[in-house]
């Protein structure tokens, strides 16, 4: 392969895609670290208060801030493929891609505004 | 019109490089000009292709500064920003030789994807009355007009990432194809696109739909032919 | 990726739409200081109906996560598909059963 970083690439329906894949990955690997600290709720959940002590934290509020934000950019993304494959052709799809990454940024930054 | 342009052309196969050239700027000059004299007047052994020189015929492909385009149909004055121009051979097809691919895979998977007509009349029978503003038809005509330059295939990431992917151009094909009512091959085209290289590997990146010189959406097409396979699936017609 | 795999994918994603727009809600409305597992538990335990929707969640989280991670890997790894398949369903059975578990311990330990 000749050209490196082809230019395509910045179209904003491909980053939306990309930004799905991603997102997608590190919710894979979130979700059973996130289901087994909710199974230390087992007996009484003394193990989870301890987690949930830890959790109460500004740095780990961010990170949570930034786990809704995965989640809700994964859910816009994949309607985006769903509207795309079982719906008709609509314009302005670069522009609905861009609104949900905002529409994802916000709801992430609400959620860290009550957590904080 | 003064000026002059440096122009970075692929030299060589896979393991090739980039070599650079100055070729003086003119009025209207089109990217395949700036190839063409750069053979005609620099070096006579530069490889590239071409044919009507007017947009009709997709030869002229080549990757410029990171998109594939038609060469003949590009302006320089459009894209060379700061009097720079980078050129290469199309992507995800293998290199000949400088600026002109083995185009063999792209044409063998429009095949493996059963983009060929299948009749099922002979001329004995009457004529098929189909009116162009039937629905189906009127989706058959509107991913028709492919005329196979390969733009499409280069720019499409799901083909660079999986080698066994149809690509947009052959599932476009065969989209037309499923909304012929005179073709009787289709059990064996859907089929054909819902196996592992078929149309679910699509990802709506839509760079093929952003590229192609003929303005078709293979996106959509992909979608439709997505939707009708999984119904033909979901009725038992074809297994994956 | 082929069309059962297409039909599972796209048909766990459709369900998980209305599961994910609930879970955001109650992300958000725990998102406060202090939030105990006490404060979990009186919701979730003997709860039919946090059962039947984490359940559903699980199932269709793990078939999806299994498929995507598995599409991914085809594209982006070296990694040969025959052992992309059985990493893909490890992963997915890994997955169902410690949410298998998870629900069965916030609803009925």
């Amino acid at each position: 392969m000749t050209v490196a970083g082809l230019k395509h690439r910045d179209s904003a329906l491909w980053i939306a895609a990309l930004v799905h894949r991603i997102s997608g990955l590190m919710l894979a690997i979130f979700l059973p670290v996130h289901l087994h600290m909710l199974g230390l709720a087992v007996e009484r959940g003394a193990a989870l208060d301890a987690f949930l002590r830890w959790t109460d934290q500004p740095l780990v509020k961010f990170a949570e801030g930034g786990l809704v934000f995965l989640l809700t950019v994964h859910l816009l993304g994949g309607l985006r493929v769903l509207v795309i494959e079982n719906f008709a052709w609509r314009d302005g799809q670069k522009q609905l891609a861009t609104l949900a990454a905002a529409v994802a940024a916000v709801i992430a930054f609400i959620f860290l505004v009550r957590a904080l | 019109m003064p000026g002059e342009l440096s122009v970075s052309l692929w030299r060589g196969g896979e393991r090739g490089r980039y070599e650079t050239y100055r070729v003086p700027r003119c009025e209207s000059q089109t990217v395949l000009d700036v190839v063409t004299f750069v053979q005609r007047h620099l070096d006579p052994t530069l490889t590239y292709r071409f044919a009507c020189r007017v947009g009709v015929c997709g030869s002229c492909a080549m990757t410029v500064n990171g998109r594939p385009r038609w060469t003949c149909r590009t302006h320089v004055a459009k894209v060379a920003g700061d009097d720079r121009l980078t050129i290469g051979p199309l992507e995800n097809l293998r290199i000949i030789k400088d600026l002109a691919t083995d185009m063999q895979p792209f044409f063998e998977k429009w095949q493996q994807a059963k983009g060929a007509f299948e009749p099922s009349k002979t001329k004995a029978d009457p004529i098929e009355q189909i009116r162009p503003d039937d629905p189906a038809r009127r989706l058959a005509d509107a991913a028709i007009e492919c005329i196979n330059c390969g733009v499409c295939y280069a720019a499409c990431d799901t083909v660079r990432w999986k080698e066994d992917y149809l690509g947009p151009a052959a599932l476009t094909r065969a989209w037309t194809l499923v909304n012929d009512r005179r073709d009787t091959g289709n059990a064996a085209r859907l089929q054909a696109v819902a196996g592992a290289g078929g149309c679910h590997s699509c990802h709506s990146h839509q760079s093929c739909q952003e590229l192609c010189p003929q303005a078709l959406n293979p996106t959509a097409a992909i979608a439709g032919l997505k939707r009708r396979t999984v119904a033909a699936y979901l009725k038992g017609e074809i297994a994956p | 990726m082929n069309v059962k795999l297409y039909v599972w994918q796209r048909a766990t994603a459709a369900i998980m739409v209305p599961l994910v727009l609930v879970h955001i809600a109650v992300i958000f409305y725990v998102s406060r200081q202090g939030l105990t597992a006490a404060d979990i538990l009186s919701r979730t335990h003997g709860s039919v109906l946090w059962a039947a929707y984490y359940g559903l969640f699980v199932a269709t989280a793990s078939v999806h996560g299994g498929i995507g991670v598995r599409n991914v890997l085809l594209e982006w790894s070296p990694i040969s598909e025959r052992n992309v398949d059985t990493f893909a369903f490890l992963l997915g059975q890994f997955l169902l059963w410690t949410g298998a578990y998870t629900v069965y311990v916030l609803v009925l330990a």
